[in-house]
């Protein structure tokens, strides 16, 4: 069961982008493949709406900055968007070209024309009517894509918030998590700046139900948003899962991600970038987060990555562009790999996994090595990371709102169960993409305005 | 943000964007789709008595993978029932005071019917009339339409007729399948003409179908020639839009032909025009372009440091001059930018088997095609540049010959002899 590519000599490093940017030679001819569609496929296939055959069209007429305008209308983090859709499964998913030839490089023209605004200081919003006061009628928890995007819609509809976010830096997994091939934190930290430049107001450092309390909170706003995204990735039982050399996924990426960051990387990424020069990685997990950390670990330096998946390939919910990706890589994909325990050979360091290779009907099938019977094996490797299941974050036990295993139960608007709260972005999906949390950031603050804003006597907002 | 609004021959309009009398104007419902969808203006599908037309009707040029590059009809004026139109108009003027309502007309060449058909538009609530003088099939057969339009002296007459009774502007829309648009256009300033528009379609053929051997469109086997429209025509309609500013100072223009974005129509308006009319985009792309044109002209203005659509009309006219008036001591020569060439060879064939053999190609010591100009032998004629596929690789750079002395043929020819340079610097010899 398992497909091994071969490891492309001299790959990629951790911080070259995987999509370079366009040229203006190459926009212009790619915009001008455009069709123009009516009632476009690709504009239905964003989960933002942008009007995308008009941001192209005036890319090819030379108005960028009025295709910026058009991107931004709807989606205030075109920008991060451009880099991190999925669009292969979106807008470029959904374009009729895929059935004649290849499908527009959205995504890259998406990048063409914010890049260029935001290089140029274009502003991403710009508040419709003056804010009515200085006191800010919405408070939003986490300024991650959810929360800025809520924050930015109320902005643009003459609104003021105040975003309270528990990390050094806001910008969420944007900055923390994404991967670094994607998109650096330099690049999530300047679209958040340009956000901040055009009247958002954010407060890092602050932990909610920690820093200030939720009733506090509750008096400071009529008000509150929640996104607050997910949460740690939980143990799973694994014996021995508590090993200095196993990870959490999350811990791992951001880790990763500091370390390249041009030179201020603590000592800990810096520890972590040696270790993984040259080292064996075994990968638990089969969404798109244990991808991510495949293909950084490999291009971290590590020589042999496996991807540990305890299913088939039909039932793997990683996309198949992503898996791919990881082929690609040269990492190596163990379907129906059961973790067992993790075997230590001391404190700091590991002699590997135990697995157990078993098909879903209980026989056991081909391991890593050739074929295995049911008894476990051992995998050498000196890096466990653990990229199974986020559990949902912190603070929404403790909300007064709604909830199912983490996640907060909304309506179509943001809605939840208490009037006075409203949620999006990961922490009501249980984990989408990052174009999905602007939507629904957009959505309740539209949503607010309608329920409560409006209603506000004059002073209180 | 600039003020897109523009007062055109006394008609107001909330920007300079109209639609032109053809098939998006068809019904009042759909010139109301158009107005709520941002358009300034509409001219009305133009009425006259009803006509019947044929099917099919439209043939294209496509060019490259770009389709409806040109567009060819065969279609007459409307072919509804007039009082059918006179109501719709009614009710889209009562719908939409602020937006611009122009009729255009075509009528038999009597002085009563064009009394009775301009007097009926007012009624509907016309802001004004266009008068389609340019309709290069199937109406000029019966003297109507380009028939008109051809011959100065009837233009004028028209005119002349419809400026007795009409209140309201009055625009002649100018045929441009004529020796020289100056003539006409001058006739219909004779005659009184508030306005002039321009162009009308240009008499093509756009193909023939290489199996049946009909050209398009195909009409049970045959077909006649037509009229040709889009952004292949938009060269033609620039030189007549400005060739008409130049001769008929002042008098306003509303420039037609090939306009698909805000950079065309920026170009008419520089040329001279204040209001700029759009029919086979429309057609192509559906009302929903008005977004472009509006913000993309808009941009361009608040780059530019104007506030509005009136400081963009004309600023160009004066800058073309007959070919006499140039200066022959301007020269310029091809610069290649070496690190942006890719060695695709293009410049080299084009300005040695075209031009004048000024380039020089031979394979680098990685066998890629290296490019030099031969400074000597270029004389700036901007091939090489225009063939070149990558953008700022090839750009033409001034050389200072002569100083700052200009030198027009006019002056040259005076005294030859006086200016050897001027020769020498053209010719091998
Ligand atoms: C490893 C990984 C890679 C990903 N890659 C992609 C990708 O390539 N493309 C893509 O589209 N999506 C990707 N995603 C998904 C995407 O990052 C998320 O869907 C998106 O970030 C969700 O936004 P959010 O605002 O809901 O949550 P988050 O981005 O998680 O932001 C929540 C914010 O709330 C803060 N917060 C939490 N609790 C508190 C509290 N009590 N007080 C104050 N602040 C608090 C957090 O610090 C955080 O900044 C990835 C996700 C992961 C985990
Ligand atoms: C199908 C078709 C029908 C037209 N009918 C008329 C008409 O009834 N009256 C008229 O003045 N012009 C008519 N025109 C000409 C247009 O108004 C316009 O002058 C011409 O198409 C050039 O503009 P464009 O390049 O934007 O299409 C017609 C054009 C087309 C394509
Ligand atoms: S566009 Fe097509 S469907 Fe519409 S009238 Fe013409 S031929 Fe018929």
């Amino acid at each position: 069961m398992a497909r091994t590519f071969h490891l492309h000599a001299g790959f990629a490093s951790l911080d070259q982008e995987i999509k370079p940017p366009l040229s203006a030679d190459e926009a212009h001819a790619e915009a001008n493949r455009c069709l123009f569609c009516y009632d476009a496929p690709c504009t239905r296939a964003c989960p933002t709406h942008i009007d995308v055959p008009l941001f192209i069209q005036q890319i090819a007429t030379g108005n960028t900055a009025g295709s910026a305008r058009t991107i931004f209308s709807e989606n205030v983090l075109g920008n991060s968007c451009a880099r991190v859709c999925p669009t292969e499964v979106l807008c470029e998913g959904a374009c009729v070209l895929n059935d004649q030839h290849r499908p527009i490089a959205i995504g890259s023209l998406q990048r063409f024309a914010t890049d260029h605004a935001l290089s140029q200081g274009q502003p991403i919003v710009r508040a419709t009517r003056p804010l009515r006061s200085a006191v800010a009628p919405v408070g939003i928890i986490g300024a991650g894509p959810a929360g800025l995007s809520c924050a930015a819609e109320l902005l643009r509809l003459g609104y003021a918030s105040v975003l309270y976010e528990q990390a050094e830096r806001p910008g969420g997994l944007n900055t923390y998590g994404v991967a670094q091939y994607k998109m650096t934190p330099r690049v999530s930290l300047q679209e958040v700046e340009a956000l901040v430049r055009a009247g958002l107001d954010i407060r890092c450092g602050i932990r909610v139900g920690h820093d200030i309390s939720l009733s506090e909170l509750q008096t400071r706003h009529p008000a509150l948003f929640v996104g607050v995204g997910m949460g740690r990735i939980p143990g799973i039982g694994l014996a021995g899962e508590d090993h200095a050399a196993v990870w959490d996924a999350l811990d791992f990426i951001a880790l990763l991600k500091a370390s390249s960051d041009a030179g201020h990387g603590s000592p800990s990424a810096q520890a972590l970038r040696r270790n993984l020069h040259g080292a064996s990685v075994a990968v638990i997990g089969g969404g798109n987060t244990s991808i991510d950390v495949v293909t950084q670990a490999v291009r971290a330096g590590a020589k042999k990555v496996w991807l540990l998946y305890r299913k088939g390939p039909s039932e793997m919910p990683a996309y198949a562009h992503e898996v791919h990706l990881a082929l690609e890589h040269g990492s190596e994909l163990v379907y129906y790999a059961v973790p067992e325990r993790i075997v230590a050979e001391d404190e700091s360091r590991l002699r590997g996994i135990a697995i157990c290779v078993v098909h879903a009907d209980g026989a056991a099938v081909a391991g890593p090595h050739g074929p295995r019977d049911k008894t476990s094996a051992l995998l050498e490797c000196s890096v466990v990371v653990r990229a199974t299941g986020q559990r949902g974050a912190e603070l929404v036990a403790s909300l007064p709102v709604e909830s199912e295993r983490g996640v907060i139960k909304v309506d179509a608007q943001g809605r939840t169960s208490n009037p006075r709260f409203y949620a999006g972005g990961d922490c009501i999906s249980g984990g989408q993409e990052v174009v999905n949390a602007v939507e629904a950031g957009k959505r309740a603050a539209r949503a607010m305005v309608h329920d409560i804003l409006e209603k506000l006597p004059q002073e209180a907002v | 943000m600039a003020d897109l609004s523009v007062e055109f021959c006394g008609i107001k309009s909330p920007n300079p964007f109209w639609l032109a009398s053809a098939p998006p104007t068809n019904t009042g419902d759909q010139i109301m789709r158009a107005f709520d969808a941002g358009w300034g203006g509409a001219v009305w599908k133009t009425l006259g008595e009803p006509i019947i037309n044929v099917s099919s009707r439209y043939s294209s040029v496509d060019y490259r993978g770009q389709r409806m590059h040109g567009l060819n009809n065969i279609e007459l004026i409307t072919d509804r029932p007039l009082d059918v139109n006179f109501r719709e108009i009614a009710e889209v003027k009562r719908r939409y005071p602020g937006h611009a309502l122009i009729v255009s007309l075509m009528v038999e060449s009597k002085r009563e019917a064009w009394h009775a058909m301009v007097r009926r538009a007012e009624e509907a609530g016309a802001d004004g009339i266009e008068l389609n003088f340019g309709c290069p099939h199937g109406m000029s057969e019966r003297g109507m339409g380009s028939a008109v339009g051809q011959v100065p002296d009837y233009t004028c007459q028209i005119v002349t007729w419809v400026k007795e009774v009409a209140r309201v502007p009055v625009i002649v829309k100018l045929t441009p399948n004529v020796t020289d648009v100056v003539y006409p256009a001058r006739a219909a300033q004779k005659g009184g003409a508030d306005a002039v528009s321009l162009i009308n379609t240009i008499n093509s053929i756009t193909g023939v179908d290489l199996d049946t051997f009909t050209p398009r469109p195909d009409v049970h086997g045959y077909s006649s020639h037509g009229g040709y429209c889009g952004p292949a025509v938009k060269p033609i309609a620039l030189n007549m839009v400005a060739a008409v500013a130049h001769e008929t100072q002042g008098l306003p223009i509303s420039g037609i032909g090939g306009i698909s974005t805000w950079r065309d129509a920026v170009e008419f308006m520089l040329l001279g025009a204040t209001t700029v009319q759009v029919c086979t985009a429309v057609m192509h792309h559906g009302f929903r372009i008005i977004h472009d044109l509006c913000d993309g002209l808009s941009s361009y203005l608040d780059q530019k440091g104007m506030t509005s659509v009136r400081e963009l009309v004309g600023r160009s006219t004066a800058r073309v001059k007959r070919w006499e008036q140039l200066d022959l001591n301007y020269r310029v020569i091809a610069h290649v930018e070496q690190s942006r060439c890719i060695g695709c060879g293009l410049c080299y064939v084009a300005c040695n088997d075209g031009a004048h053999q000024a380039i020089a190609a031979q394979p680098d010591d990685r066998g890629r095609t290296q490019v030099e100009i031969l400074e000597h032998k270029c004389v700036g004629c901007n091939l090489c540049s225009l063939v070149c596929p990558v953008e700022s690789c090839i750009t033409m750079r001034r050389i200072d010959a002569f100083g700052e002395a200009q030198l027009p043929w006019t002056e040259y020819n005076k005294n030859p002899s006086a200016h050897p340079h001027v020769r020498s610097n053209r010719h091998d010899s």
